[in-house]
């Protein structure tokens, strides 16, 4: 087995090889903008780390975000056109689930990534780190009810600090975590989302004003 | 290197994802999806649901191009896309599916730009392009007239709209008249009816002193929309089909006028019009008299090599094949204004002194040693 994870979610672009008992390779880089750019050399630093070819690749893993849109495409489309190209399966693991994977954390807590515009994308967690709400995008001050206490994982939490005021890590996802969690859950024989985008926004389509009279009054 | 290189080519710089299969000059699949529909409501594309949407037909439409070309993806020469110009994120979808493509199927990426493949796309038609050729752009998003002696490496800007594309100006002509959107289609079919002489709409840019290849719709389409305005407000019918065709023919005839004058001026005796409007009856008409009394050969793809399609993003990438052109590396951006001078983009590193074989070896080493 040979499983190739990425994800690009959040400002992180990452991506690890996990042959079915631990992470063989992982690369990862913080930059917001420009994951275009850097997931494929990412995908091939890991490949060549590991000595091996794509076409010994058996299966993809892909963070489904939540994430904002423009880079969490460049990771969804990635997966599913090698995915294609090789024909091997392609799974999808909610981003926050590869944060709380790698927390280690044996306590409820919560996973905050940065959603922008004064929000967040956020989830739940029990003590065994398995998510018990669904991914979701709001203000911070409005979910204060829900996380107040809690130990919150991400780099959206300490954004917060005075709704977040017990921060952990990490920080950013690994797809090096994500890749450990599908293999898991692979052997467990549990199974995974489709790799396809959690928006949880609609799109920005603002309909254009009406005709606008040009003949002065 | 092959003559005749199988390349397939990806385009998602607006609203359809495009996958097209070519074999040299020849013509393979030509598939596409579009999310013009779901554009409709909101009277132009909408670029975050063209981005969701190609994400969505990506995978589909490169097997169904596949399917459709009877060939199998490790047979491929190379993987083109188009890597500017266009919306931003769009055009990241269409890059990031080539690059995944090539790197695991271990083939060359062309990124290449869409104006140039707008051209290229003739050679599926009408066999290779004469040298050099001349070419008048022509959609919703540009209006240039282009000087290409080698389509792989030297395009160059003879002139350009400086306001509105051709084909907003029919967008909004439409909108004005409560015609739905696009509006190039609908304007077509009415202007057949009406008389193009009815009303003298300007013809911009057109006095002696203007630039001589350069386009303005926007004062044509305040004039159009004065007119209908003070039809309206006389409480009198307004003559849809009349005011199609009149503005219909004044845009054409700036079209078609400049580009002829280019050839002429030039030299060239080859003309060929692409991008969206060049599927407009009116221009391919007039075009065609135009040339013909200026004994220029006229060369227009057919309606659907005009629109937006990843035939002619392959049509180009054969070319760079065919010609050793430098392929593109892995860091490849999508660039929403990739200027029209730069036909393709190599990779930095190889863009100098290498020849094509050499480069091969490096990239080559690079990803698998
Ligand atoms: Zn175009």
């Amino acid at each position: 087995m040979l499983l190739l994870a990425v994800d690009t979610a959040t400002p992180a672009v990452t991506a690890a090889l996990h042959d079915g008992r631990s992470v063989v390779a992982e690369s990862t880089r913080v930059d917001a903008r420009r994951h275009g750019e850097l997931l494929l050399p990412a995908v091939d630093r890991v490949l060549a780390e590991a000595g091996v070819k794509p076409a010994a690749v058996t299966g993809v893993v892909v963070g489904v975000g939540p994430g904002p849109y423009t880079g969490l495409r460049v990771g969804l489309v990635t997966a599913a056109t090698f995915g294609s190209a090789l024909g091997v399966p392609v799974h999808g693991l909610c981003t926050l689930d590869g944060l709380a994977h790698a927390s280690g954390l044996d306590e409820p807590f919560t996973v905050v990534t940065d959603a922008r515009r004064k929000e967040v994308y956020w989830a739940r967690y029990d003590a065994e780190r398995r998510r018990v709400t669904e991914p979701a995008v709001d203000r911070p001050a409005e979910i204060d009810g829900q996380v107040a206490g809690l130990p919150a994982v991400g780099a959206g939490a300490a954004l917060y600090p005075e709704v977040f005021t017990d921060i952990r890590g990490p920080e950013h996802v690994s797809a090096a975590a994500l890749a450990d969690l599908a293999a898991r859950k692979l052997a467990a024989g549990e199974e995974f989302l489709p790799p396809l985008p959690l928006y949880l926004r609609r799109p920005d389509a603002q309909v254009p004003k009406n005709y606008k009279v040009v003949t002065p009054k | 290197m092959a003559d005749e290189p199988l390349v397939l080519g990806i385009e998602t710089s607006c609203d359809e994802t495009g996958v097209g299969i070519v074999r040299g000059t020849t013509l393979l699949a030509d598939a596409v999806a579009s999310s013009v529909d779901t554009h409709a409501r909101f009277g132009g594309v909408v670029p975050e649901i063209a981005s969701r949407a190609h994400l969505e037909a990506m995978v589909p439409t490169v097997e169904r191009a596949l399917k459709q070309a009877g060939v199998g993806a490790r047979d491929l020469d190379g993987i083109a896309v188009t890597a500017g110009p266009g919306l931003a994120g769009a055009l990241l979808v269409g890059v990031s599916a080539a690059k995944a493509y090539a790197y695991a199927l271990d083939k060359p990426l062309y990124g290449v730009n869409h104006l140039a493949s707008h051209i290229c796309v003739d050679q599926l038609e009408h066999g290779p392009l004469p040298e050099p050729t001349m070419a008048l752009l022509v959609s919703g998003g540009h209006s240039s007239l282009l000087l290409a002696p080698d389509i792989t490496s030297d395009v160059r800007p003879m002139g350009a709209t400086i306001d509105d594309a051709a084909g907003e100006a029919f967008d909004k002509i439409a909108r004005v008249l409560d015609l739905g959107f696009p509006g190039g289609p609908v304007i077509d079919r009415l202007a057949r009816e009406g008389d193009p002489e009815a009303i003298a709409f300007p013809r911009g840019l057109s006095g002696p002193r203007d630039p001589a290849y350069d386009f303005s719709f926007s004062g044509l389409k305040t004039a159009v929309a004065r007119w209908i305005e003070a039809r309206r407000a006389a409480g009198e019918e307004v003559p849809v089909r009349d005011v199609a065709a009149s503005f219909q023919e004044a845009v054409v005839d700036v079209l078609t006028r400049k580009a002829v004058r280019a050839c002429r001026d030039e030299g060239v005796d080859h003309l060929m019009i692409g991008g969206g409007v060049a599927a407009n009856s009116r221009l391919r008409a007039l075009a065609e008299e135009r040339c013909e009394r200026a004994g220029i050969r006229l060369r227009v793809p057919r309606p659907g090599l005009c629109t937006d399609n990843g035939a002619m993003v392959a049509a180009l990438g054969a070319e760079m094949v065919a010609r050793n052109r430098p392929a593109s590396d892995f860091e490849l951006s999508a660039d929403s204004s990739l200027p029209v001078t730069d036909p393709h983009v190599p990779s930095p590193a190889h863009n100098h002194q290498h020849s094509h074989d050499h480069v091969h070896e490096i990239s080559k080493e690079n990803l698998y040693s």
